[in-house]
């Protein structure tokens, strides 16, 4: 996927691979919502050990890889072939673009990688790699599976934890509200029907992503 | 009205150029841009010194030949016109105008503000053509179009290929250029005898040239003089998609 292959060719990876990740954040939110309903971490705990054991998962977890390398190797090959089609830029800065957000995508994508190595480095690594996560253990009664749980509470017991989390999730929602209708238009789904509800469903995902999201930490560190 | 012009000028292709200042005095509010340029022209020609050059050429809004990035905007800060139908009512009487040309690595300046816009003339020889073997005209009315087809087909050859949608492009791509000559062709029958081989080629001859990729920021179509729509830009991707893989 160099820079052989022509540009809509790249566009339409980028915004398969996109879509595809958007689709991910929905299962991750889904699964990390169980530790607002089950204070006692089980049912977080069973997901995550169903998620980090299950050998179909295991198999779309290097799907998951492959999604999120191409995506980012072909939005910066696509940004950096853009800086060079403007050598010189101009000295009035232009105003007429829709939305602010598309013009930040390669630097709000950087934040996000930024968080994504911290991310993994906090729970992927430490489970995987490390195995440095304590046992899950039930009323006294030890259960066989890793205590991902008491990782995220503690961490979001911190309050610089809790901030720098909410910072690049706001990021990742100014990065999502302008990627949704976006895919859509690269793969050229493009109705004058259609499209209207398609940007008013990609602010609506946004928003229920970033929001949720956010929740967790909150309630995480108000309720300790 | 009084205006202060800031003006790129650059002597050649390869000199260096450099905003240089200009004062006018009694510009009518009236008076289109291009004659308060020419204005601009002849008291630079009466003082010995090199008028600005520009370029224009109907100077009614259909020929695509003007230009000019003006405080920011191409074709400047009114909607959906050319800069020669731009009127001076539209500044204020003592601002500061910064005119600047297309900027981008395909166009590149020839002289103080005008480009070289040859690329789209390649893209357009790259495919953006029917060809039609020589003989009887044929009847008009002997291939049935749909209605709505015809429109679509319509509004995208109301492109006159400016160039303002590369120029207002953060990544100087001609996406809604090439689009609208993509569409304007696969829309119609007679168009869609080619529509694969068109579509590959006139992507190709773009990338070749050096245009940015599409971003989807949609500044072209706001500063497009003919409202060309972006719907076209997906149509394109439609096309480009089917190609590669039927």
């Amino acid at each position: 996927m160099s820079v052989m292959y022509s540009s809509i060719t790249k566009k339409i990876w980028m915004s398969l691979m996109g879509l595809f990740l958007m689709i991910f954040l929905v299962v991750h939110l889904g699964i990390n919502l169980l530790l607002l309903f089950d204070p006692t971490r089980e049912l977080f705990n069973e997901v995550a050990h169903f998620m980090g054991t299950n050998p179909v998962i295991q198999m779309f977890q290097w799907v998951l890889f492959a999604g999120f390398v191409i995506h980012m190797f072909l939005g910066v090959v696509l940004q950096i072939q853009n800086w060079i089609a403007r050598p010189k830029g101009y000295k009035v800065k232009a105003s007429s673009e829709e939305s602010v957000f598309s013009r930040y995508m390669i630097h709000t994508g950087i934040i996000i990688f930024v968080f994504l190595i911290i991310h993994f480095a906090n729970f992927f690594f430490k489970a995987k790699v490390f195995h440095s996560i304590p046992e899950f253990v039930l009323d006294g009664t030890p259960t066989g599976m890793e205590d991902m749980g008491i990782l995220v509470m503690k961490l979001f017991e911190l309050p610089e934890y809790v901030i720098g989390y909410i910072i690049a999730l706001l990021v990742l929602g100014f990065h999502l509200d302008h990627a949704f209708q976006s895919a859509f238009q690269s793969l050229g789904i493009n109705h004058r029907k259609y499209t209207p509800f398609i940007k008013g469903f990609g602010h609506f995902y946004t928003i229920v992503i970033t929001a949720g999201y956010i929740i967790i930490p909150l309630f995480i560190y108000f309720s300790k | 009205m009084d205006l202060k012009l800031k003006i790129w000028r650059q002597a050649g292709p390869d000199a260096e150029g450099k905003f240089v200042h200009y004062p006018v005095h009694n510009i009518s509010k009236d008076a289109s841009f291009l004659e308060m340029m020419d204005i601009l022209n002849e008291e630079l020609v009466a003082n010995g010194e090199e008028p600005v050059a520009f370029d224009h050429d109907c100077r009614e809004g259909i020929c695509g030949m003007c230009s000019l990035y003006i405080n920011g905007h191409p074709h400047g800060p009114d909607d959906s016109i050319t800069t020669c139908q731009l009127h001076m009512r539209k500044f204020k009487d003592g601002e500061t105008i910064v005119i600047e040309p297309w900027r981008a690595k395909p166009f590149p300046i020839i002289k103080d503000l005008m480009v070289d816009r040859t690329a789209f003339d390649e893209i357009i020889q790259a495919g953006g053509y029917v060809s039609i073997n020589t003989g009887g005209v044929p009847d008009a009315n002997a291939i049935p179009i749909k209605k709505e087809n015809a429109d679509l087909a319509m509004d995208a050859a109301a492109c006159i290929g400016c160039g303002a949608c590369v120029a207002a492009c953060k990544n100087a791509s001609a996406m809604l250029f090439v689009s609208a000559k993509v569409s304007q062709f696969a829309l119609l029958p007679q168009g869609r005898v080619e529509a694969k081989r068109r579509v590959e080629n006139m992507v190709a001859k773009m990338d070749e040239l050096g245009f940015g990729n599409c971003t989807n920021t949609y500044a072209c179509e706001a500063e497009c003089p003919k409202d060309i729509s972006i719907a076209n830009i997906a149509r394109m991707n439609r096309e480009f998609l089917m190609a590669k893989i039927c």
